[in-house]
């Protein structure tokens, strides 16, 4: 047998492969960007420390209950109507009397301007689902964003989304989100503990 | 006098393609080092909830998830169909949730421990009793920056 000489492997390819290789690296990478609400709780009850006094004007109870029934004030709503109530109640443009209540505080930039007492209270029950309360968390949010949008639209021209330091600062001060994560309805019962 | 003599006809050489395949295998490696699949392999079935006021998660680093929803079908005969809560690759408790927010502290620069934020993955089928138990665990010790994880959709969800 003649043996033949080496012959030099063709190395043209060698960068197809690679390119294939690395196009299936960069489809496959989804960089999975999870996306979130963003929320804050309450700091642990204090003992001993009674919780502060709220009128009943500056409340705005939104209770869903464990067939995923939502109610507002006592009244049966859809989900649709929840944002316009929140609205409502967290702007009460004709300060009217069984809405809350307007308190002066130092804003920066915008001085010292009126801003709402009022405190949404979301409560669910143990068997509420947590899609429900998501969707209702999600309205009483885009509530707030709307109000502060037009607000920063009017104050500054500008979408809230855009502001940046003390704007961004005046705006969230002037409309608070002010959901609060309520203490749940009946004790924690110990489930799974 | 003619210094500079005038070019013949000569071809213009081949660039050498010879190195490419190199420069394609560096990238390859940088992308398959840099995808690093740390993805905790989920025993549970998360159906995640659609949102239309969401954000995206910044500075992963500073993240950390629970878990919360149905185990996936191997394990419903020892853990039944009710949603359970999941740390990083274990199935836990509520009461493990407390001792697990100080660990992944721990494991913080001490700089950032006050930034960290609890993000609560959770099934949309999932009841609020739990997800009401893991936030009366993570207010305890003061993890109270928290992020509900949902996908963003622009259409309502009524």
């Amino acid at each position: 047998m003649a043996r033949r000489a080496l012959t030099e492997i063709n190395a043209g390819s060698m960068a197809d492969i690679a390119f294939l290789l690395l196009i299936f690296f960069l489809v496959t990478t989804t960089m999975s960007t999870n996306t979130g609400m963003q929320r804050k709780l309450p700091p642990p009850p204090e003992k001993d420390v009674k919780p502060p006094e709220v009128h009943a004007r500056n409340v705005m109870a939104v209770l869903i209950n464990k067939d995923n029934f939502i109610m507002v004030n006592s009244v049966p709503m859809q989900l649709n109507k929840i944002t316009e109530k929140a609205k409502e109640f967290l702007a009460n443009v004709n300060r009217r009397e069984d809405l809350p209540v307007f308190e002066n505080k130092e804003v920066p930039i915008l001085g010292n301007v009126p801003v709402s007492k009022g405190i949404i209270s979301l409560q669910t029950d143990r068997n509420t689902q947590y899609e429900k309360y998501l969707q209702v968390q999600n309205e009483l949010m885009r509530a707030v964003a709307e109000l502060r949008d037009a607000r920063s639209m009017k104050e500054f021209g500008v979408h809230f989304d855009d502001l940046e330091g003390d704007r961004l600062e005046a705006i969230s001060k002037a409309i608070p989100l002010a959901i609060s994560e309520a203490e749940p309805r009946r004790s924690v019962k110990s489930v799974g503990k | 006098m003619s210094k500079f003599r005038k070019k013949g006809n000569k071809a213009t050489p081949a660039i050498s393609t010879a190195s490419l395949p190199d420069i394609v295998f560096m990238l390859l490696f940088f992308f398959m080092t840099v995808t690093t699949m740390k993805e905790i392999d989920l025993k549970i079935v998360i159906k995640k909830p659609q949102a239309t006021e969401v954000k995206k998660l910044e500075n992963k680093s500073l993240v950390k998830y629970v878990n919360i929803g149905p185990p996936i079908a191997k394990f419903r005969k020892m853990y039944g169909s009710e949603s359970i809560i999941q740390l990083n690759d274990q199935f836990a408790k509520v009461r493990d949730i407390a001792p697990w927010v100080n660990a992944e502290r721990q494991k913080m620069d001490a700089s950032n421990r006050s930034k960290m934020t609890t993000a609560l993955k959770v099934n949309k089928e999932t009841k609020m009793g739990i997800v009401t138990d893991v936030k009366q665990e993570l207010r305890k010790v003061k993890a109270l920056k928290i992020t509900y994880i949902a996908d963003k959709t622009t259409k309502n969800n009524f």
